[in-house]
C-alpha cells in the first residue's frame, strides 16, 4: 500500500505541484487548505507524512504543526515545513513547534519525495 | 494539456485572486481596518504570488514580490508604521504587481517603467539595503544550507578516509517525529557505515520516560564522503542532539575496528541488542519526569511505532519510541469529513458550463418545434398531449433559468478592477476622487460580465475628467475637495442596472449644444430639451474633451461605450443635474443567451425584435403619416413627429415600401431617448428565443443583432434596431 | 489508368489523396474530402440583407446557423434556383462551417497528388482564384476546388 502524504497549503498552485510531485513518485496525496483543514483531514485520512506551508489563514503552520504534536493519536508523524522562508527564524520557530523538518519553495520534485523519504520508514 | 502548463494556468488563475485580495485588503486598511487577520491576508497574498512565481522561475516577478512581502512583513510587524502615504505606495505596489503577473502570464516579462522605483520606495520604508542583492534566495533550487557552513573543510583525501559520529539524540528529537534509525539508515547511504550502539544510560523498565531520549551511537564511516554531507542528514535535528563529527585519515586505524564488526554492522545487524543491553544503572536520570510519566499507560507500547525499524538497523527499532499512535483510535476519529466552509462548491471547466447551455438552448427550440407541431395537428389545448406539452415547457424553462444560473457571477471581478483605475486616474488629473462601489455581489452571466470592463473603465474615466471638478472649483461651490464616484449594481426587471455617478458639476449644457452644432450634429437653430442635450454627448463624431486630455481620450468617445453597451443588448442614459453631478445608467439582459422578442415579419421574412426596445405597437393611420420626399416618411404620435422605417426596405427585402396602413408600427426608443417607429407587416407574438451568433460562421451583417431558431426549425434574425434607425436617419438626411 | 480508383477502398496511404466530387450544371469539381462534414438535401435558407448574391442565406444545422454558399454563383455560374433536388455539402473552412450549394454529389475519387495538374490560363479570373487543379479522369474533366476563399471577406462594417 502506497504511503499517504497530507499537504497542507492555501494555495491551489501549490497543492497541485505538491501534489504532482508527489503522486508522481507512488505516494497518496490528500490535501488540506489551511490549518484547521488539515486537522480534520489527517483524522479522516492517517497520513504517514505531513507537508504543511507556514502563512495560511484561519491557522498557520505553526499552528497547525503544535496541535499534531499535541494530539497523542498524530505525534509521531514526521511534519516538513514547506515555505519560502530560508531565513532562520521561521525555521526555528517552525522547529520549537515540532517540525521534522523543512524544504524551501520553490522545490525541486525529486529532493521533496526524497526529504519525505527521509523521515518516513 | 501539460500537467506543469495546467499548473501554471491555475497559478495565474490563483494570482488574480489574490490580487483582488490584496488590493480589497490595502483599501480596507485605508478606510481604517484594523483587524490584523486583514494584514496578514495581505502579506499572505504577496507571499502566495511570490511563491508559485519561484516554482515557476518568473524572475522579475519574484523579484519585485520579494521587496514588496519584505516590506509588508514590516508592516505587519509594526516596525513600518501604517500610514496613508505607506498605504498609497503599497497600493501603487499592488498595481505594479499585477502588472507584472499579467506580463508574466502573457511572456512578456519586461522591465516595467515603475518596478524599479517603487522597489527603491519599498526598500526605503522597511530599512532594506537599497542595494540588497536579488539573489540573496536561491530560487533555482531548494536547498538544505549546511547549518555548520563554516566547517574548517580540508581537501577530501584521495584513499578511502573516513568520520567518526557520535550521535546522542535528546528527547525533542523524537518529539519532533525524527528517527534516530532513519537518520543512522540516511548515514549508512554516504558510505560503509559500523554502527554502535551505547545503550548504558536506558533506566530499567518501569523507570523509562517515554518522553526523554537514552540511547546513543557511534557511527563509522567510510568511503567517499564528506563532513558537509553527513551534517546534512543531521541538519533537521541540529540542536535536538549531540553530534561529534571527527575525520579520521586514511593511515589512522586507531579505533577498534575488530571489536566493533564483532558486534554491529549495516549489512549484518545484531539481533536485537538494544533492550538486551539494559543496564540495571540508570545513570543521570530526569527523576521529575520519571515520576510523571510512571503510570503505567505512559510506558512504551511493546510494538515499536510503525513507521520504523528497517531491518538492516533493528538494533535501534526499540529506542524510545514517541508514544504510540492511536492510544485512542476511533473515539475522537468520529469528525467525519470537513464541513466546507464557503458552502460546497466545485469548479467546473466553463467549456462543459457553455456546452450544457447550448443544449439547453436547443431543448427550448425544439420543445417550441414540437408545441408548434402538436398545434398544427389540431389538438386540443386540453387533450393530454397538449397538457403534458404545456408541462415540458415550464419544465424546460426552469431548467434553462437554472442551468443560466452556474454562469452567473457577480459583477464584484469587474467592480473590483475599478480602484486602481480611479487611482491613476485621479493621480493624472490631480484630484482626488473617492471611489463608492455598491451592489458587488449582484450577479450577471458571465459573458456579460467580461464585456462590462470596456465600457465601464471609460465611464469611471469619464467622470472623474469630465465629471468631477477641480479641487479649486470645488472649493469655490463649496463641495469637499474629494470628489465622489460611485459604482452601483442592482437588478430590476429581469435586467441588471449599473449606475456610475458623480458629484461633479454636471453637464454643461451649453458648451455640449455648442460642440454638437459646430461639429454639425444638430441644427444651430434646433430647440432640444435638457435631456436631448445631455444625450448628444453619446453621438457618434461628439467628443468633448478627447481633444483636451488624455485620459478619457484614449481614441474612445462616448458613442463607442454606448455601442459596446448596445452590443450586448442594453441601454445607457445620463441623467444631469447642474452643480449637482451626472448619473449614467446602463440597463443589461441578464444573460447574452436569451432574449425576449417580438416575432414579426417583413416581406415574407420573419424577423425577432427585442422587446426591451419597444415601447408600443400602433397600427398607422393614413393621415398621422407624412412623406419627407423619397422614401422617408413620418409618422406623428401624440402630437410629436417620429421617422417611419420600413423594416422590409432597410434590410434590403424590397425595393418598394410598405402602404403604411397595411402594416403595423413599433414604436421604439433607442438610447439617450431617440424615438422611430418601425413599420412591419405584421406581428406573430412574443417570445423568449434562444440567441445565435452568426459571426460563428458568417460574418456580422448590418441590421442584424445575431439569429435565432424558431419553432418551426428556421433560422429567424435579431435586428439590431438602432443600426436600423441611425442608418436609416443618414438615408433620411440624404432624402431632405 | 490505375493512379485513379473509384474508391471502394481503403487507399489513403502518402501522396494519396480523397475527394469528393460534384455537378453543378454540365461541369464536375471536387474537393478534399478531409474538408466535408456531411451531405444534405436543400432546406429553404433564411435570406441575410447585404450579403452578395451568392450567399443564399442561413439554414439550422442542428442548431448552428449556418451560411449557404451557391457555389455555381461563387465561381461565375449563373445561380441555382434551389430545389429539393439539389445537395448541400457541409464543409468545414477553418473554424467555420458553410453549407456549399451543388447539384448533385457524383463520386469520391482517390488520386495521387501527380495526377493534379496546374490550372491553365484560359479559366477565368474568378475560376481561377478558387480551382486549385484539374483531373482528367475518363475523358471527364474534374477541377479541384479550394475552399478557404468561398466566403465572403469580413467587410469592415460602416461606423453607423
Amino acid at each position: 500500500m502506497s504511503m499517504t502524504v497530507l499537504t497542507v497549503d492555501d494555495s491551489r498552485t501549490m497543492r497541485e505541484m505538491l501534489r504532482l510531485a508527489l503522486a508522481d513518485a507512488g505516494f497518496r496525496v490528500v490535501q488540506a487548505e489551511d490549518g484547521l483543514h488539515g486537522l480534520e483531514v489527517l483524522q479522516a485520512e492517517k497520513p504517514q507524512v505531513i507537508v504543511t506551508d507556514i502563512n495560511m489563514p484561519r491557522m498557520d503552520g505553526f499552528g497547525f504543526i503544535e496541535e499534531v504534536r499535541g494530539d497523542q493519536r498524530y505525534r509521531a508523524i514526521p511534519i516538513l515545513v514547506l515555505t519560502t522562508e530560508s531565513d532562520a527564524e521561521k525555521k526555528n520557530r517552525a522547529r520549537m513547534a515540532g517540525a521534522t523538518g523543512w524544504i524551501v519553495k520553490p522545490f525541486n520534485p525529486d529532493k521533496l519525495v526524497d526529504a519525505i523519504r527521509r523521515v518516513a520508514a | 494539456m501539460d500537467p506543469l502548463a495546467a499548473i501554471r494556468e491555475t497559478f495565474f488563475q490563483e494570482c488574480e485572486e489574490q490580487l483582488a485580495e490584496l488590493e480589497s485588503g490595502l483599501l480596507a486598511m485605508e478606510g481604517g481596518d484594523q483587524d490584523p487577520e486583514t494584514i496578514n491576508a495581505v502579506f499572505r497574498a504577496v507571499h502566495s504570488i511570490k511563491g508559485g512565481a519561484g516554482a515557476f522561475q518568473l524572475e522579475a516577478l519574484i523579484r519585485f514580490a520579494h521587496v514588496f512581502e519584505t516590506a509588508l512583513d514590516e508592516m505587519r510587524s509594526g516596525r513600518v508604521p501604517i500610514t496613508p502615504d505607506v498605504l498609497k505606495t503599497m497600493l501603487r505596489a499592488a498595481d505594479v504587481l499585477a502588472d507584472l503577473v499579467r506580463a508574466a502570464h502573457d511572456g512578456s516579462e519586461t522591465e516595467h517603467p515603475l518596478a524599479s522605483g517603487l522597489v527603491d520606495e519599498l526598500k526605503a520604508m522597511s530599512g532594506q539595503a537599497a542595494d540588497e542583492d536579488e539573489a540573496e534566495e536561491d530560487w533555482g533550487d531548494f536547498e538544505f544550507q549546511p547549518m555548520a557552513a563554516a566547517v574548517d573543510m580540508p581537501e577530501a583525501p584521495a584513499g578511502p578516509a573516513g568520520f567518526v559520529v557520535k550521535f546522542k539524540p535528546r528527547g525533542d528529537l523524537y518529539a519532533k517525529a525524527n528517527e534516530a534509525a532513519l537518520l543512522l539508515r540516511e548515514l549508512a547511504r554516504l558510505g560503509q557505515t559500523v554502527v554502535e550502539l551505547d545503550a548504558h544510560e536506558v533506566p530499567p523498565l518501569t523507570e523509562i520516560d517515554p518522553e526523554a531520549a537514552y540511547l546513543a551511537w557511534t557511527i563509522t564511516i567510510s568511503g567517499d564522503t564528506d563532513e558537509i554531507a553527513i551534517r546534512e542528514v543531521f541538519e533537521w535535528v541540529d540542536g535536538d542532539c549531540e553530534l561529534e563529527i571527527t575525520k579520521q585519515g586514511p593511515a589512522d586505524g586507531g579505533f577498534d575496528m575488530a571489536s566493533l564488526l564483532a558486534r554491529v554492522q549495516d549489512e549484518a545487524p545484531a539481533e536485537d541488542e538494544g533492550p538486551a543491553v539494559v543496564p540495571a544503572n540508570a545513570g543521570e536520570v530526569d527523576v521529575a519526569s520519571l515520576i510523571a510519566n510512571l503510570s503505567p499507560a505512559a510506558a512504551p507500547e511493546p510494538e515499536p511505532a510503525p513507521a520504523i525499524a528497517p531491518p538492516t538497523l533493528s538494533v535501534v527499532a526499540s529506542a524510545p519510541a514517541p508514544a504510540a499512535p492511536d492510544a485512542a483510535p476511533e473515539a475522537q476519529a468520529a469528525g467525519g469529513p470537513r464541513k466546507s466552509e464557503a458552502g460546497a462548491t466545485i469548479r467546473v471547466d466553463l467549456d462543459r458550463v457553455d456546452r450544457l447551455i447550448d443544449l439547453v438552448g436547443e431543448l427550448v427550440i425544439n420543445q417550441a418545434v414540437l408545441a408548434q407541431r402538436v398545434m398544427e395537428a389540431g389538438l386540443a389545448r386540453a387533450s393530454a398531449v397538449a397538457m403534458g406539452l404545456d408541462e415540458l415547457e415550464q419544465l424546460t424553462r426552469e431548467i434553462q433559468d437554472s442551468v443560466m444560473a452556474i454562469r452567473a457571477q457577480p459583477v464584484k471581478s469587474v467592480f473590483q478592477r475599478m480602484p486602481r483605475l480611479v487611482r491613476e486616474v485621479a493621480a493624472m488629473t490631480g484630484k482626488p476622487v473617492r471611489l463608492v462601489t455598491e451592489g458587488e455581489g449582484t450577479e450577471v452571466d458571465k459573458t456579460v460580465i467580461e464585456r462590462l470592463a470596456d465600457p465601464l473603465t471609460h465611464m469611471i474615466r469619464n467622470a472623474i475628467d469630465h465629471g468631477l471638478e477641480s479641487p479649486e472649483k470645488r472649493a469655490a461651490a463649496g463641495k469637499p475637495a474629494e470628489g465622489v464616484v460611485k459604482l452601483a449594481a442592482f437588478h430590476r426587471s429581469g435586467r441588471i442596472v449599473i449606475e456610475v455617478s458623480d458629484d461633479g458639476g454636471g453637464i454643461n449644457r451649453e458648451r455640449v449644444k455648442g460642440i454638437a452644432i459646430e461639429k454639425g450634429l444638430v441644427a444651430a437653430e434646433a430647440t432640444l430639451s435638457d435631456e436631448e442635450i445631455d444625450n448628444l454627448i453619446f453621438m457618434p463624431g461628439f467628443s468633448t474633451a478627447a481633444e483636451v486630455s488624455d485620459i478619457s481620450g484614449r481614441g474612445v468617445g462616448m458613442d463607442v461605450v454606448r455601442r459596446s453597451i448596445q452590443a450586448l443588448g442594453g441601454r445607457i442614459n445620463i441623467v444631469s443635474k447642474p452643480g449637482k453631478g451626472s448619473t449614467f445608467t446602463m440597463s443589461l439582459p441578464l444573460t447574452l443567451a436569451v432574449l425576449d422578442g417580438m416575432v414579426v415579419s417583413a416581406h415574407g421574412q420573419t424577423l425577432v425584435a427585442p422587446i426591451t426596445a419597444i415601447v408600443e405597437t400602433l397600427q398607422p393611420k393614413a393621415e398621422d403619416v407624412h412623406s419627407l420626399g423619397g422614401h422617408a416618411r413620418v409618422i406623428s404620435i401624440r402630437g410629436g413627429f417620429v421617422p417611419l422605417i420600413d423594416v422590409g426596405m432597410a434590410l434590403g427585402y424590397r425595393r418598394d415600401p410598405l402602404e403604411a396602413t397595411q402594416g403595423v408600427a413599433l414604436l421604439i426608443e433607442g438610447e439617450g431617448g431617440s424615438r422611430a417607429a418601425l413599420l412591419v407587416d405584421a406581428i406573430q407574438g412574443q417570445r423568449q428565443v434562444v440567441i445565435k451568433s452568426l459571426e460563428a460562421n458568417y460574418r456580422q451583417v448590418p441590421g442584424v443583432a445575431a439569429a435565432t431558431i424558431l419553432g418551426d426549425g428556421r433560422v429567424a434574425l435579431i435586428l439590431d434596431i438602432d443600426t436600423i434607425v441611425t442608418v436609416s436617419r443618414g438615408d433620411m438626411r440624404k432624402a431632405s | 489508368m490505375n493512379q485513379i480508383l473509384t474508391s471502394n477502398g481503403q487507399a489513403q496511404a502518402g501522396g494519396m489523396k480523397e475527394l469528393i466530387s460534384f455537378r453543378i450544371g454540365a461541369q464536375e469539381f471536387c474537393v478534399d474530402i478531409m474538408a466535408i462534414r456531411e451531405i444534405r438535401g436543400w432546406t429553404a435558407a433564411t435570406a441575410l440583407p447585404q450579403s452578395p448574391s451568392f450567399v443564399k442565406g442561413v439554414i439550422n444545422l442542428r442548431g448552428a446557423v449556418l451560411p449557404i454558399v451557391d457555389l455555381a454563383s461563387r465561381l461565375g455560374f449563373e445561380s441555382t434556383e434551389a430545389s429539393d433536388r439539389n445537395v448541400i455539402i457541409v464543409a468545414q473552412i477553418g473554424e467555420q462551417v458553410v453549407g456549399l450549394l451543388v447539384d448533385a454529389v457524383s463520386d469520391i475519387l482517390t488520386v495521387t497528388d501527380d495526377v493534379i495538374q496546374p490550372t491553365p490560363d484560359v479559366a477565368s479570373e474568378t475560376a481561377k482564384s478558387f480551382i486549385r487543379g484539374l483531373i482528367a479522369m475518363d475523358g471527364r474533366m474534374i477541377s479541384l476546388i479550394g475552399l478557404d476563399r468561398v466566403l465572403p471577406e469580413n467587410v469592415e462594417l460602416e461606423a453607423a
